[in-house]
């Protein structure tokens, strides 16, 4: 596994206004539920997710934070606004943009590394060469060891390792990622935390993370944003450097733990309980 | 922390249930004595059967022309080994029949899969095979029968189209519930993956479709398995089905028995058979 050791080798992001990173304009969506009913799941969210951001879309369920992962993968059309990758507009799902998914959605009819490699199956890259990429992303996330066992017989915090690995072989701009941790115990969660911080460094990639649990927000963002439901909306932005201090060599439990922590967390529940 | 606490050892803790200890199929999961009580009891079932037919021949509760001893039924069975009853041996009525089912499955497996498959997929193969496929689907295959020998004569193509219509239906239909088992979250997956269209269908679709096909195929095979008396009364000189029949003119009871045994015992080794492979396709059906 690697161990985040080189704080410095990340970019420093474009200014603000340059066409790289993923930015989002006025985007809206509206769901048609029966006849003359609508929800606003989202209302005009802007957001700019620089090229080495870790970008945390935090809030209580129902408030639109798989809508606007939806939108950004291209599963999901917005009913206004747009989506800028790299100033080229997105329309539809596409390699550039990898997705974890809370269920794994892995193919259990593959075993673990035909899973990670199925991305550059798709795109006809030969077996010898795609097996190559695949076992060094199963590296990067420790799997390298289970390359050829069947899915089933993975725990669950091994299957989302599985799915962070298919989406880096694949090497996107972007990890989306939809409460990727939130079937998973305590335990595996904060080791899993850690991983997806570590794997964020030594790729490089601009990462958007979904999660309903303020102590991970805080700890994985470099910038965290908090929802409100009806409609869904950004309510609150903060820039946080808990997640740049932990790959720069300080221990998790040292960062979540400090003072400025631990007030950063409470200032932030009071937010979502005074949107609420 | 809102984490459900995932363990991968939880199986044991029903180990003494009232319904394993009766001997009732625990729902779900690999809970202990799945099979070890229940085979006991269903041993002990068959042998008492068996037992009781024995013994109800022997004591002449019923003539033997109605209910022939089970030594006289084995007796036959060896016999017809070697003689012909009929126009040929028990070997040959058995042949003549797994070729007719196989012939018609091979023909089934080959259509109504990618009929099924392709309902599963596109609103217009739905709009067009659903009304035929449900409208035969219910039919008793006497009723039709007299139809396809109109069309097809006596020869032994009615005898597989009989078989292959019973096998059809429930194979296109599990095909088509087969391509809904994938989840909306494997299909985006592999989109997001560069997948196409046609990928998609081959390498997702197919795959997740796969575990509901298999069952099809064996639901489908006991289906022709059942028509095969009812295709064998089309006038066929040959096969299991023609021997009960011949042999019930005649009040030949013991090769109705051993025909109905045999024809059972195939049946329920073909099923077997056909679970295995699922077992051997499928490893990870219902786990994942
Ligand atoms: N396909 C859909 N059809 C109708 N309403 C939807 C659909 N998807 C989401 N919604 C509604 O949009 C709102 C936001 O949902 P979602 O983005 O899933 O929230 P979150 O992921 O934050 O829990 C909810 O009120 C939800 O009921
Ligand atoms: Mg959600």
């Amino acid at each position: 596994m690697t161990t985040a050791t080189q704080p410095a080798a990340r970019t420093v992001s474009a200014p603000s206004g340059a066409p790289g990173g993923l930015r989002i304009r006025d985007l809206s969506v509206t769901f048609q539920v029966g006849k003359d009913q609508t929800v606003r799941a989202l209302d005009h969210v802007n957001l700019d997710i620089a090229e080495d951001d870790f970008v945390v879309a935090l809030g209580a369920s129902g408030c639109g934070k798989t809508t606007l992962l939806s939108c950004l993968a291209g599963f999901l059309k917005p009913t206004a606004g747009e989506i800028l990758l790299h100033g080229h507009g997105v329309a539809g799902p596409g390699r550039d943009r990898g997705v974890v998914f809370q269920k794994h959605a892995l193919f259990p009819w593959l075993n673990v590394i035909d899973n990670a490699s199925f991305g550059l199956k798709m795109a006809g890259v030969d077996k010898r060469r795609r097996y190559e990429v695949a076992r060094e992303k199963l590296r990067l996330v420790g799997l390298d060891q289970f390359a050829d066992a069947p899915i089933w017989r993975l725990s669950g915090g091994m299957l989302q390792r599985v799915g962070l690995a298919r989406v880096l072989a694949n090497d996107p701009d972007i990890m989306l990622m939809d409460e990727p941790l939130g079937a998973l115990d305590a335990f595996t969660r904060e080791s899993m935390q850690e991983l997806i911080l570590q794997v964020w460094n030594a790729t490089g990639k601009m990462a958007f993370f979904i999660t309903h649990e303020v102590e991970e927000a805080l700890f994985m963002a470099t910038r965290l944003i908090v929802m409100s439901p009806r409609p869904g909306r950004i309510v609150h932005e903060y820039e946080t450097e808990f997640s740049r201090r932990y790959v720069a060599g300080e221990p998790a439990r040292a960062i979540k733990s400090s003072p400025d922590f631990i007030r950063l967390r409470e200032e932030i529940l009071n937010v979502i309980h005074a949107t609420q | 922390m809102s984490s459900t606490p995932h363990s991968e050892a939880a199986a044991p803790a029903r180990r003494f249930s009232l319904r394993a200890l009766l001997g009732l199929k625990s729902d779900g999961g690999p809970v202990a004595g799945e099979g070890g009580s229940t085979a006991v009891i269903s041993t002990i079932s068959t042998l008492a059967l068996i037992a009781l037919w024995w013994i109800a021949s022997h004591m002449r509760w019923v003539p033997p022309i109605f209910l022939p001893t089970p030594e006289a039924v084995i007796q036959r069975f060896v016999e017809t080994l070697f003689e012909p009853y009929g126009e040929t041996t028990l070997l040959g009525h058995t042949m003549a029949s797994l070729f007719r089912v196989f012939s018609a499955f091979l023909l089934a497996c080959v259509t109504a899969i990618p009929v099924g498959i392709a309902m599963g997929i596109s609103r217009v193969a739905r709009g067009i095979f659903d009304p035929p496929i449900e409208f035969y689907r219910p039919l008793p295959p006497l009723a039709y029968l007299p139809l396809i020998v109109i069309w097809f004569g006596i020869g032994e193509l009615s005898k597989v189209i009989l078989i292959y219509l019973a096998i059809f239906a429930p194979l296109a239909l599990s095909a088509r519930a087969g391509v809904r088992s994938v989840t909306a979250e494997q299909l985006n997956a592999a989109r997001s993956m560069g997948a196409s269209r046609s990928q998609t269908v081959f390498h997702v679709i197919l795959h997740a479709a796969l575990p509901e096909i298999l069952t099809g195929m064996r639901i489908g095979m006991g289906f022709g398995w059942t028509t095969l008396v009812a295709a064998e009364m089309v006038a066929a000189t040959e096969g299991l089905g023609q021997m009960v029949l011949n042999a019930s003119n005649f009040l030949v009871t013991d090769v109705v028995i051993m025909g109905i045994l045999v024809i059972g015992i195939i049946a329920l080794a073909i099923d077997l058979g056909m679970r295995w492979i699922e077992r051997r396709m499928v490893p990870w059906k219902g786990r994942v």
